[in-house]
């Protein structure tokens, strides 16, 4: 069974190495300062203890007042996972570290993140539209953008 | 001596070995491949916009038509992410249900994963129409229990759509039965073939540091000797309680992700014949409405598929439909290592390892 680490213990550890990056903990999200998330990840990737080598997952959402973006790590050698979150409140250039040079997984899902959310990730190699075509004005995940039901949810049937 | 210049090749998107409209732009110095563009996105639906704008329930009609090739598996892996969610219990036959569905399946489409590689790497037509042959049983099966042959929107938060017809049960267990022999077959024809070996052994190679670096899954991660299965890593329904192993390849050629998956079948066979001895009677439908609220929060769910881990990471606001749909798709990321697996290849081994990778587009466009 992966043993999900809670986002306190995790903070305690990168507490110890980088004091000023964690902004909120609690027993499931560990919540970082998005200039530090590059360091943070380095730190989780090297760690003896945490051994995060497997990036599960980067993706986006559009809380409206913020924009966040949630990494899902896993840990092969040791199976076990985390999961870390970021804040952005700069709507019109949301910039993030891109984590790379870490792991080559988050090539694609960095596009992805940038494509869908407009999040632009410093140091990314090829930051390009990737599901939707070049020239394309907007951002579709973001909730201002909305779908073709105009973001109208579904009629409750009580 | 002759002045050349390198030349681009688009291969795609209509091209029959890019499995859907896949389009690599490949920059060639003579036949020899020396940069590689994955261009993809002409299958891009939003569903995941779509989904926002629909309750749960409704959204499970969409994974059938991302991963169309294993349909069983994409539900499963939603309705485990909204019963994280929502904290819906599921009874102990729906599970069995589930586990017996989801191993018909990877069968199913590792059948024609094989098939079509084989048929990229030369051999037109005949192994394919053999798998075929197999891979119709399966989806009389499905038909017999959901109704459809290819969208089975089968599996639903809390347990299943129906339970399966009396007929079902002496249908799976000839085809459990007879599978072994088939798999055998294909073996013979195949796995000693020496111009299937000749064309994929040694080639497209994915060390095992870039596969886990790389973040893929399922087959390519295994064919490369990582022992990474969310069966067995991280059970979901009752997989902790069968006994199979994980196979997995020496050096992460074309050649062993071929062999991970012919493997895996008899793996597949080996955990359908005792979940079929095992599964308790009982209700398999699910016990909550058909719209529900789930508590705001986060949750994700995944589960193992056929081409490697489908993960859904739903967002609730405490409405009827998901906040936020993010689908972690495997054949999207299992892609990212395609450019370093194909440069210094040829034109016709690129289509072999494109073929060994096993991408849906429908899957990874979205």
């Amino acid at each position: 069974m992966t043993q999900s680490l809670s986002g306190e213990q995790v903070a305690n550890r990168v507490r110890e190495v980088l004091p000023n990056a964690v902004v909120k903990a609690d027993g499931i999200d560990l919540y970082l300062r998005s200039e530090a998330m590059l360091d943070v990840c380095r730190f989780l990737k090297e760690a003896p203890d945490m051994e995060m080598d497997y990036l599960t997952s980067i993706t986006g959402v559009d809380y409206m007042d913020y924009l966040e973006v949630v990494y899902h790590l896993t840990s092969i050698a040791r199976n076990h996972s985390v999961v870390v979150k970021t804040k952005l409140y700069d709507r019109a250039a949301p910039e993030l570290p891109s984590v790379i040079s870490l792991w080559q997984g988050a090539e694609f899902q960095e596009r992805e993140v940038y494509d869908f959310f407009g999040i632009i990730f410093t140091g990314h190699p090829d930051l390009r539209r990737i599901l939707m075509w070049d020239g394309y004005a907007n951002f579709p995940l973001r909730k201002d953008y909305l779908g073709l039901n105009y973001g109208q949810r579904p009629a409750l049937v009580e | 001596m002759l002045k050349t210049e390198p030349y681009v090749l688009n291969m795609g998107p209509q091209h029959p070995s890019t499995h859907g409209v896949f389009r690599m732009e490949l920059l060639l110095d003579g036949e020899t491949v020396v940069d590689m563009r994955p261009i993809m996105g002409y299958l891009h639906r939003g569903i995941e916009k779509l989904s926002e704008e629909r309750s749960y329930t409704q959204c499970i009609p969409f994974t059938d038509r991302m991963d169309y090739l294993s349909s069983m598996t994409g539900n499963l892996s939603l309705c485990l992410a909204i019963e994280k969610l929502a904290g819906i219990e599921v009874s102990e036959r729906a599970k069995y249900l589930r586990v017996i569905m989801a191993e018909l399946q990877r069968i199913a489409s590792h059948l024609f994963g094989v098939g079509t590689f084989i048929d990229d790497c030369g051999a037109s037509g005949t192994p394919f129409l053999y798998m075929l042959r197999e891979r119709e049983k399966l989806i009389d099966l499905f038909e017999m229990a959901s109704g459809a042959r290819l969208t089975y929107s089968y599996i639903r938060p809390g347990g299943v759509m129906r339970d399966v017809p009396d007929e079902f049960w002496p249908a799976v267990r000839r085809f459990v039965a007879e599978m072994p022999r088939y798999i055998d077959e294909y073996e013979q024809l195949l796995t000693g073939n020496e111009i299937l070996r000749a064309r994929t052994i040694g080639v497209g190679i994915l060390p095992r540091e870039q596969a886990i670096n790389a973040s893929a899954s399922g087959p390519v991660l295994r064919g490369s000797g990582v022992k990474w299965d969310l069966r067995k890593a991280d059970p979901y329904c009752v997989y902790d309680r069968f006994d199979f192993d994980i196979p997995t390849g020496k050096q992460g050629d074309a050649f062993d992700r071929y062999f991970v998956r012919v493997q895996e079948m008899r793996q597949s066979v080996r955990i359908l014949e005792q979940a079929i001895r095992d599964i308790p009677s009982g209700d398999p439908l699910p016990k909550v409405a058909l719209f529900f609220h789930p508590p705001a929060g986060d949750a994700y769910g995944r589960s193992e598929t056929p081409r490697g881990e489908l993960g859904f990471y739903l967002v609730s606001d405490g409405s009827i439909a998901p906040y936020r749909f993010k689908i972690r798709s495997p054949s999207f990321i299992n892609i990212t290592a395609l450019c370093d697996m194909v440069v210094g290849w040829r034109i016709a081994d690129a289509v072999a390892i494109t073929g060994s990778i096993d991408i849906v587009m429908g899957e990874v466009d979205r």
